[in-house]
């Protein structure tokens, strides 16, 4: 996993409710058995006028200048609910998505991001209303950049500070670590465990 | 202090403390299928990873797979093959426990798994599938994961979480006749949202949840993640014994004694403390429908949909204007007597035996109306061979309704089958949102007693009073 970054980027603001993960991507974009070649399928529905054309639809936020170079997407509650598949995170990602600012987040796809370094940021409707009516000035330069170390999205002469985000998630994402090799350093004490925990449950 | 149900799971699966509230947490069991399994499979194998032990982990063929008899690994969807082909392999080359297409136990994830006895009280397990809240219905504290934590909890049996905020859901009063888990469960996101239980692990406790049949206990689990329930429980009982006793994957003779003994303690105990408490009373619950795309847009089928008004939020207004053009209503509207083109019948959340059995009741002698395509695809291969030594799948199919091989079928479109542009479909499945069901296609969410009686009807209809002439 790449190191996450300090950086600054065009926010796209895609404010909608309940932006499942069907809708970021349709199933049908999951045409092989892999997790790149995304990017393309991302949110098909809206980005497409049909599917099978690939024609572009220009009302489509992500389809107009200078949002298709967004690094950032401002949303709605409960953004990525729905189906746990992870390739809405694999997909937003390879389009160029690292930063999702919402009010919620569905809590499956919220732990998908931090496996695969997107950062999910979770603020009040209000300080998104901010930060909508900040970029819509002009998106182009009104750009917003995250400081995940010290927990600051700075945006003009303001700031949100100590956005939410645990430790851990933070250090995972900061240092790219990949959990699986940590967690095989510490295999004996899962051997140790589970030695236990099968003589109380022989059925295991 | 007390001890709530899922802290005394939880506790049980604590291998050390990481810090900052995160805990390493064994695994005892994973379930994958074609849709996701496929790609945590290849992607450890190309990491050189092994899988810790095969024999704790489960695969099954059920997403991508098409449900016409006769069948094979060819799909209507596009590439759907590679799916099953590469989960074959991996299975293979595993040593996993594999229910293939052949195998008489295949079926539809969340529907084999208590089906089998895989899932058991008190065990922790995950699939990537988010839907598998639906095991907590047997106490078991099972949630759906990504592919890389699916990764990580094939290579070391753990995973690395943070103990969620606990919900207690208290569902007391005895249902009306006709009125099912699923109208509870849309009844609850309804009232308290789509994301009602945000952050929270949920405990179902009340007279309504112990008088409830194990199959409807899963029903009402299954939608715990459309309540944004990180999962869901329901304390085991005798209901959950006798359930078990005799699955395959069990345990047996005295170690089912001594498990009995044990999942009796996995309950929470009267001082325990959750961070929030909800209170229902369901003795004058109707039948619900759905006529949004989020499941939370439900309301009794004897009302009309709420006016925009009354929605206190702008969001939700935004929300509400769009779902109403999606679905081609307008507030203030009744719901009961749309006409429908498509009924259907299946998926994790409906299509167990009690569910067949239940909308057999409502279509006996009776035919689905002219124009109606009405399907049924039984959740497993299991509860197709129960239907059929029945007699139900006569009764579906006298009355007009496709009978299918099992699986999940066109709960989802995957490129595959599916509902047609406009067409309104009413459904025993779980998510009504956009394209769900198929490009444009307009899914209402109801239980199958529901989803019968409109099916004959044509029309959006109760099954109770429901057989208008
Ligand atoms: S039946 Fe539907 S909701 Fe259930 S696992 Fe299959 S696709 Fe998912």
């Amino acid at each position: 996993m790449k190191p996450f970054e300090t950086f600054s980027g065009i926010a796209a603001p895609l404010i909608r409710m309940n932006i499942d993960t069907d809708a970021i991507i349709p199933s049908r974009e999951m045409k092989s058995v892999s997790k790149q070649g995304l990017a393309d399928g991302l949110f098909s529905d809206w980005r497409y006028e049909s599917v099978e054309s690939r024609k572009e639809n220009k009302d489509f936020i992500l389809n107009q200048s200078p949002f298709n170079k967004a690094t950032i997407l401002l949303s709605g509650r409960n953004f990525g609910c729905g189906s746990s598949r992870e390739h809405a995170v694999w997909a937003l990602s390879e389009w160029g998505i690292k930063v999702i600012i919402a009010p919620s987040f569905g809590s499956i796809f919220y732990n998908n991001c931090i496996k695969n370094g997107l950062l999910p940021i979770t603020l009040d409707e209000n300080k998104i209303d901010l930060l909508e009516s900040f970029v819509s000035i002009d998106p182009l330069k009104n750009q917003l950049s995250v400081d995940l170390a010290s927990r600051i999205i700075s945006f003009g002469t303001e700031t949100i500070e100590d956005f939410p985000i645990g430790t851990k998630d933070r250090e995972s994402l900061i240092n790219g670590l990949d959990e699986i090799e940590q967690t095989l350093d510490k295999i004996s004490l899962v051997n140790d465990f589970e030695t236990s925990h099968k003589a109380k449950n022989p059925w295991l | 202090m007390g001890l709530t149900l899922f802290e005394k799971v939880w506790n049980q699966h604590s291998i050390c403390n990481l810090g900052d509230g995160n805990e390493l947490l064994y695994i005892d069991r994973i379930f994958l299928h074609e849709r996701t399994g496929s790609i945590a499979l290849k992607s450890l194998e190309e990491r050189n990873l092994a899988i810790r032990n095969p024999l704790q982990v489960f695969a099954t063929i059920d997403h991508i797979v098409d449900t016409f008899p006769g069948r094979d690994d060819e799909t209507l969807m596009p590439s759907g093959s590679d799916f099953i082909k590469s989960l074959r392999k991996s299975a293979k080359q595993s040593g996993i426990n594999f229910f293939d297409l052949d195998n008489p136990d295949q079926g539809i994830v969340h529907v084999v798994s208590p089906e089998q006895g895989i899932a058991l009280p008190g065990m922790t397990y995950i699939c990537p599938d988010s839907h598998t809240c639906s095991l907590g219905a047997l106490g078991t504290l099972a949630w759906g994961v990504g592919s890389t934590e699916c990764e990580h909890a094939l290579a070391t049996n753990t995973l690395i979480k943070k103990k969620p905020q606990l919900m207690q859901i208290n569902i007391d009063g005895k249902l009306p006749s006709g009125v099912t888990s699923k109208d509870i469960v849309l009844h609850l996101i309804s009232e308290f949202g789509s994301n009602g239980a945000k952050g929270h692990a949920v405990e179902f406790t009340g007279s309504t949840i112990t008088d409830l049949e194990i199959e409807s206990r899963l029903t009402l689990c299954n939608m715990a993640v459309e309540f944004g329930a990180v999962t869901s429980l329901i304390a085991p009982d005798e209901k959950t014994f006798s359930y078990l006793e005799n699955k395959k994957f069990a345990p047996k003779g005295d170690d089912f004694l001594t498990a009995v003994k044990e999942w009796g303690e996995l309950k929470s105990d009267t001082e325990a403390k959750f961070d929030k408490i909800i209170n229902l009373n369901c003795s004058n619950l109707t039948p619900y429908v759905t006529w949004g795309t989020s499941p939370h847009q439900a309301v009794p089928i004897d009302e009309i949909i709420p006016f925009s008004e009354q929605l206190n939020e702008h969001g939700e207004r935004k929300s509400m204007n769009r779902a109403l053009e999606y679905m081609d209503l307008s507030e203030g509207e009744a719901i009961k007597g749309k006409t429908i083109d498509a009924a259907f019948i299946g998926s994790c959340t409906n299509s167990r035996i009690s569910d067949l059995r239940a909308a057999a009741q409502v279509l006996k002698n009776k035919k689905v109306a002219k124009g109606v395509k009405a399907i049924c695809v039984p959740g497993s291969s299991q509860v197709k061979k129960q239907a059929e030594e029945e007699g139900l799948d006569k009764i579906f199919i006298s009355a007009g309704f496709e009978w299918r091989e099992s699986g999940c079928s066109m709960c989802f479109f995957a490129g595959g089958e599916s509902f047609g542009h406009n067409e309104r479909v009413i459904s025993t499945t779980n998510r009504n949102f956009e394209n769900r069901q198929g490009k444009a296609t307009r899914t209402h969410l109801a239980s199958p007693e529901t989803v019968a009686a409109s099916a004959i009807n044509g029309k959006i209809s109760k099954a109770s009073t429901g057989i208008e002439s």
